[in-house]
């Protein structure tokens, strides 16, 4: 945890830009919108793992149950 | 030097959200998340020392102990609604932003029930 996941967020946008280009000149429009898709779900799930580490750290330190 | 490392992390953020913000509108919130929760871990540490050694001191000046954990179980509160609303307005959604923002409020209120009351009984002793 740390200034990996920024960068990995970072790769992940820049790879699915260009399979998104790739696919569109291709004539894959809706595979493009699925490629566009999977890569934003990729980075929900690891920006959802991070911010629950922060709840919980959060609810640790100010005491909140 | 704490100081250096998160602002490292800010720019780097900066610098990459520009870059993917041409093509990937979408990916610009999450990494913005991202950065704005590894700098609050990063300094979380810190503000649990901070806490303990006030813990230390209220301790020592025999302050009940039902006050500090409000005042503290507020502030995180009031944390956690302020990122929220922070992130929701990023993300052009100020609508949200606001709900959550008035969600917070209303929980710091009950939060705070508690303490008003106490004062309120308290004035209403001294009155005769």
């Amino acid at each position: 945890m740390g200034v990996e996941l920024v960068f990995k967020i970072a790769g992940i946008g820049i790879i699915t830009a260009v399979l998104h280009s790739i696919l569109k000149q291709f004539g894959k429009e809706e595979l493009a919108h699925l490629t566009t898709l999977a890569g934003v779900a990729v980075c929900l799930l690891m920006v959802i793992q991070l911010l629950a580490n922060l709840f919980e750290m959060v609810r640790t330190v100010f005491q909140l149950h | 030097m704490e100081i250096l490392q998160i602002v490292g992390l800010g720019l780097i953020a900066a610098i990459l959200i520009v870059v993917v913000k041409q093509q990937r509108p979408e990916l610009v919130i999450q990494l913005s998340i991202a950065a704005g929760v590894i700098i609050f871990i990063l300094i979380l540490e810190k503000i649990s020392g901070v806490f303990s050694v006030i813990e230390e001191l209220s301790r020592r000046a025999d302050i009940d102990r039902l006050y500090l954990s409000t005042i503290l179980k507020i502030i995180g509160t009031a944390y956690i609604g302020e990122f929220g609303a922070q992130i929701c307005r990023d993300a052009g959604e100020s609508a949200v932003a606001a709900k959550i923002e008035l969600a917070a409020k209303i929980l710091v209120i009950i939060l705070a029930m508690p303490i008003i009351v106490a004062l309120l009984e308290s004035i209403i002793r001294l009155i005769p």
